[in-house]
């Protein structure tokens, strides 16, 4: 399977994840944003970090990157793209997915451990996964996921949320909301299932030693279903 | 060509930023001060003579990239 990470100036996480996608088996490459052509890919990963130093509004100028018409149209041809923290902030931007990601609501950087519970299993992302409720690792300012009552109906309606922040054992409640999310949303899909955005990393839990393997369960099953 | 824009989160989006100026102000005595909303303000210099010219296309940019219309609006002064 191969996999390309767009990099952009300002990207941080994109080491971890070509990392990660490696140790479970992805054939990796590194795209810069300023090309405009992607190597041939199954999976397009848009990284976390803060792009473009976060200038105006996050994502906002990767957004309009050279490279993301490619990604656009990758992802408009079914093909499977993944945005994780500033990578999901970018696919808001750039209209694949509904809704922003605004400032946390305490004015926080909130970096820790959180627990998601994951809601839709009908797509390649967690199809077969054996835990429903992971333990992954947030940071970030701007986490905090807003749409419109209407929009919002219609991710309900038609399946679009992928995670709900929760407590360990899975419950939904507000006091496991790290930042405000409206209803604990930590990640949704397009209306195809084939493009997901979430703020919690996988790929910052991959180690048994350094942090936890419920990222690992994320990649195996990611790979196990593209194969 | 100058033209200026504002841009506004739109009434009911929280504005955590806003919030905390505003308790911040009413720390400092300025008790009445009941509300704050924070925006951005952007100068823009469009080589273009005509006004209305200048401001359509002030109006693309705005659409296109300074404001996200889900949460913002926009306005050219």
């Amino acid at each position: 399977m191969n996999s390309s990470v767009i990099i952009f100036p300002g990207s941080n996480c994109d080491r971890d994840m070509d990392v990660a996608l490696k140790k479970f088996g992805f054939k990796n490459k590194m795209v810069w944003h300023d090309d405009d052509k992607l190597p041939k890919s199954d999976l397009i990963v848009l990284p976390g970090g803060f792009s473009y130093g976060d200038y105006l509004r996050c994502g906002s100028i990767a957004g309009k990157s050279k490279i993301i018409q490619s990604v656009i149209d990758f992802a408009n041809s079914g093909g499977l793209v993944l945005g994780i923290c500033n990578g999901f902030q970018i696919l808001t931007e750039t209209g694949l997915l509904k809704g922003v990601l605004q400032q946390n609501k305490n004015i926080e950087f909130i970096c820790k451990n959180i627990f998601i519970k994951i809601n839709n299993n009908e797509n390649k992302f967690f199809s077969n996964i054996e835990k429903n409720v992971l333990e992954l690792h947030i940071a970030h300012n701007e986490g905090n996921y807003f749409c419109s009552e209407d929009e919002l109906k219609s991710l309900e309606d038609s399946n679009q949320i992928a995670a709900y922040y929760c407590a360990p054992d899975g419950k939904i409640d507000e006091k496991s909301n790290p930042n405000g999310a409206i209803k604990n949303i930590a990640g949704i899909f397009n209306e195809k299932k084939n493009i997901l955005g979430m703020m919690p990393h996988p790929e910052r839990m991959i180690d048994q030693y350094l942090s936890g393997e419920d990222g690992s369960i994320f990649f195996e099953n990611l790979i196990r279903n593209l194969k | 060509m100058k033209i200026k824009v504002i841009v506004t989160l739109k009434s009911g989006v929280l504005d955590p930023q806003g919030k905390a100026i505003q308790q911040t102000l009413n720390g400092m005595g300025f008790a009445n001060v009941k509300d704050v909303r924070q925006g951005k303000y952007f100068d823009l210099d469009i080589s273009e003579n005509d006004e209305q010219k200048a401001k359509f296309a002030a109006e693309e940019i705005c659409k296109k990239l300074l404001a996200n219309q889900v949460i913002e609006d926009f306005k050219i002064i």
